[in-house]
């Protein structure tokens, strides 16, 4: 049995602890505030930390300067479809090892994760020649296409570690019970897999949406998803910190709230099951 | 059940997912180490040569490469030691009760969500910009003089912004494993007579040390390629005090469209990254008979 | 209606022969208890009945139609897992309708039967809980009723009462014996304990290495074991086994006497020997006992024996309940 601790003792972890959190944390929330002031605010000296004229200026102007919504739809699709995508390959893929497994099933699991490790540089050259000979730099269908195939093997293996928590005995009484292969696949292994599916979803959605190798080599104007439009303020001309932080508020709001909610499987799917 | 029927089955199941990546490994990775012996410029187009390992002469023995394998090095050493021991820290204090934990652990983790280009340039524009950012209002307040981060030490600042993306990885697995330590096992070692310290090395430790082990060998993995955030803050330089090996061949390949040495440049890389690699598969492998 | 013939079944797994040649004939309505030590064949051969696996070589009759082909759901038997496999997203109601749904029953006849079902079994107060909110031998219960409501020809159990406590594991045994009674339906169960098998079986059998050493009552069993190692299994504490010249004397190898057998004197007797440990469980008494020539040997005796560790005393076995074995391990 874990003991109370004591009052004082807990008192000085969470000033320890909140001091430390919001330290960590201070980037993110500078970010945020200086998305709401002017430009000039923004590098105001001192600095003003919340007694600023509050604007929502930044977002408009974001969205009027440079069609932040196209990369917005950019980002979206290049992260939903590399992830459905992926899904549609791994699922049968990461079912037959979890439920047929073979002698060499193991191998081809760990041959998967190892091209997980092959450096993006050591193949930017062919797929930058490759991409330029079929029209598919700076096109959606192209990034979906390396997104998938690089994030193939977490999926695989993620799907795996959940499908092979599926206990056997489940599917054979199902059996017993007189389900055909469709219906137990639609009453009871799709029930018992959809949590496992989810999470892994959420996982590769994450490394999709923050993946900035190749949609910084392999996308211009057209195709940059937000990793790439976001990079495009670091050009030295004019301080535009406001926008920038309005644009990046935005762009990783919605990530940062996904992630929070799949804190648990994060662990999972990044450590390949090594860690739980 | 027809058990035949289902390994045939499972077979077809599985080919597209194995075919696919057969096919994303060995057809770039082939063009790398076929172009890695061509003299291939994409702006002297035709005039492509088999030049044997000169490519690999020059790229290894040019004072760039020198330079980016010791950033490399320093990057990832740098990075785990801040990363490793920052993230012991942070998880042992996460173990801790107090008031408000849940919501801590969230603004712990954060950085981690935060997609490479935001948080490079939030750092190199908000936080460290020479005159309006707030380490150098920061530096003023305390009467020391504003320190031009990017200009004066490159690879320390983008070791600081890297070790803030990957601190809550670490904080994170090791938090996991920490609170995977059976309870019990402690309250034995206090029945032993260990002291909190005692406690902390001899038990503590021990069970930290396979988690400690995998987060140091993917950070490596991940840590090999860091890009995007050499790219929108140093891009590299002054010089070459910031480029590592990842970042070295891009300029190669995207700056100077020198295909064979960045192919070159590409299979060095897979060399240094697969050293790791097997060691890291070796673990992961040895955790899946359990 | 529900006989079961095993006829020269045989199975092995790659290379593995883990049923060489098994012949089993189980009568309509009858208890049956697969008994024997880990590894001994007693769940593959079960899960041979049901379809789970198929033969290697052999047939598998059901009421006198060939099953050896069919699919488990075709058989019409159920089955009890060990771990109970409930489907954790279904609520208690919905598992035990699942069989009934996938025979394409008619909803108001499935109610009948799922409320039917958990009136016996005393789970109607917990139909619309999940799996995961149930206590182990609510489960068990779920289970079991997932089972009757297909009203199989045979039920197969496969240690169901392994992952219960001990109180609790008494009590299923009762109601899985109640339940046999007002079903008659053929079960068929397989454990590893002996004390569930005397008691709730009609007919052991008795498996070691995928061969069937003995098959008979509880009681055929307990007085003429046919070897050693039906003899040592069958009956706790274990029966005792003596070699050279005790057994000797006996005209045998070796001689087997149970613990109940023996009688206990301090003054006077046939096999002197000390007391090392004397366990009082109220009832009885057993004392193990260190006889001079034989070695270590159980003993039980009244309660109220106020006898404990080094106390010399002298045991007497009961002759007429004495077993002789050869040096095959045979009975003589």
């Amino acid at each position: 049995m874990a003991r109370e601790a004591s009052t004082s003792r807990k008192l000085t972890y969470t000033v320890i602890g909140w001091s430390i959190g919001l330290l960590i944390f201070f980037p993110v929330i500078w970010t945020f505030l200086t998305s709401f002031k002017t430009e000039g605010e923004a590098i105001a000296n001192p600095p003003s930390f919340l007694f600023f004229n509050w604007t929502l200026e930044n977002y408009h102007e974001v969205q009027d300067r440079s069609d932040y919504l196209k990369h917005v739809i950019n980002s979206v699709v290049i992260s939903f479809g590399s992830t459905g995508l992926g899904l549609l390959i791994a699922v049968p893929a990461a079912w037959a090892m979890a439920f047929s497994p073979g002698k060499h099933t193991k191998d081809i699991l760990m041959w998967m994760l190892s091209t997980k490790m092959l450096p993006p540089v050591g193949v930017l050259v062919p797929i930058y020649l490759i991409f330029r000979d079929y029209n598919l730099l700076d096109t959606q269908l192209g990034l979906v296409i390396v997104m998938t195939l690089i994030n193939l093997p977490i999926i695989v293996w993620m799907l795996y570690t959940y499908f092979r928590e599926i206990p056997g005995e489940i599917l054979e009484a199902a059996r017993m019970d007189g389900a055909s292969l469709g219906k137990e696949i639609v009453y009871v292994l799709a029930p018992m897999a959809v949590p496992g599916i989810a999470s892994t979803v959420l996982l590769n959605l994450i490394l999709a949406w923050n993946e900035a190798f190749w949609t910084l080599n392999l996308t211009a104007a057209k195709a940059a998803p937000l990793t790439a439009f976001i990079a495009s303020y670091s050009s030295p001309e004019g301080l535009f910190w406001a926008k920038l932080s309005a644009a990046s508020t935005l762009a990783i709001a919605p990530i940062l709230i996904i992630g929070w909610f799949s804190q648990k499987q994060l662990v999972r799917g990044l450590t390949f099951g090594a860690v739980k | 059940m027809a058990t035949l029927h289902t390994r045939t089955s499972a077979r077809y199941m599985m080919a597209p997912a194995v075919l696919l990546l057969l096919a994303w490994m060995l057809i770039p990775l082939g063009m790398t180490l076929y172009f890695s012996f061509l003299r291939y410029n994409l702006l002297m187009p035709g005039m492509e040569e088999w030049t044997g390992f000169l490519n690999y002469k020059y790229f290894l023995t040019d004072p760039a490469f020198d330079d980016a394998l010791i950033n490399t090095l320093l990057l990832v050493g740098g990075t785990l030691l801040i990363t490793v021991i920052g993230g012991t820290l942070l998880a042992l204090m996460l173990d801790q009760p107090f008031f408000g934990r849940g919501i801590v652990r969230l603004m712990v983790i954060a950085p981690f969500f935060v997609m490479p280009t935001v948080s490079a340039l939030v750092w190199k524009n908000m936080l460290m910009h020479p005159v309006y950012g707030l380490f150098a209002w920061l530096a003023k307040s305390v009467g020391l003089p504003p320190v031009d981060w990017l200009a004066q030490v490159p690879l320390l600042s983008v070791i600081m912004i890297v070790s803030w993306q990957w601190l809550p990885f670490a904080t994170l697995i090791l938090l996991t494993a920490m609170q995977s330590l059976d309870e019990e096992q402690k309250e034995a070692a206090e029945m032993d007579g260990a002291g909190a310290i005692s406690r902390f090395i001899y038990i503590v430790v021990p069970h930290l040390a396979r988690a400690i082990t995998v987060v140091i060998l993917i950070e490596t993995i991940f840590l090999l390629s860091v890009f995007a955030e050499i790219l929108v803050t140093t891009n590299g330089g002054p010089g070459t005090q910031s480029t590592n090996i990842t970042y070295l061949v891009y300029s190669l390949a995207l700056l100077q469209f020198d295909v064979g040495g960045a192919s070159a440049g590409g299979i060095v890389a897979v060399i240094l990254a697969n050293i790791v690699a097997i060691f890291l598969i070796r673990m992961i492998g040895k955790n899946l008979d359990r | 209606m529900g006989n079961i013939r095993l006829e020269n079944v045989k199975k092995a797994f790659g290379d593995a022969i883990v049923i060489p040649d098994l012949d089993l004939e189980i009568e309509n309505g009858e208890f049956v208890v697969f008994v024997g030590p880990s590894g001994c064949g007693k769940s593959t051969l079960l899960r041979l009945i049901a379809g789970l696996e198929d033969v290697t070589g052999g047939k598998i009759w059901i009421n006198g139609r060939d099953a050896t082909g069919e699919a488990p759901a075709s058989r019409g038997l159920a089955m009890v897992f060990q771990t109970y496999a409930l489907y954790p997203h279904m609520s208690v109601y919905k598992n035990i309708a699942f069989p009934l749904k996938m025979a394409g029953m008619d909803k108001k006849a499935i109610d009948d039967k799922v409320r039917g079902a958990a009136e016996t079994l005393n789970l109607t107060d917990f139909l619309h809980r999940r799996p995961g909110q149930l206590s182990g031998g609510q489960r068990q219960r779920v289970a079991i009723g997932r089972a009757i409501v297909r009203e199989p020809k045979a039920f197969l159990f496969d240690e169901p009462l392994s992952n219960l406590d001990a109180a609790l594991r008494v009590a299923m045994r009762l109601e899985i014996s109640e339940l046999h009674h007002q079903l008659k339906t053929t079960m068929i169960y397989v454990t590893h304990d002996q004390v569930e098998a005397m008691t709730m079986a009609d007919k052991i059998v008795v498996l070691r290495a995928g061969i069937i050493e003995q098959v008979g009552s509880p009681l055929d069993l307990y007085r003429s074991p046919r070897n050693r190692f039906v003899a040592g299994f069958i009956g706790s504490p274990k029966m005792n086994f003596v070699e050279g010249d005790k057994a000797a004397k006996r005209d045998a190898y070796a001689i087997g006497i149970r613990p109940e057998h023996m009688t206990l004197s301090t003054d006077d007797g046939q096999w002197p020997g000390t007391v090392r440990v004397s366990e009082h469980l109220g009832s009885d008494t057993f004392l193990h006992v260190d006889v001079e020539g034989a070695g270590m040997m159980t003993v039980r005796s009244d309660g109220d024996v106020p006898i404990d560790h080094g106390v010399r005393v002298f045991l007497t076995p009961d002759e007429a309940k004495l077993h002789r074995f050869d040096a095959d391990g045979k009975a003589l």
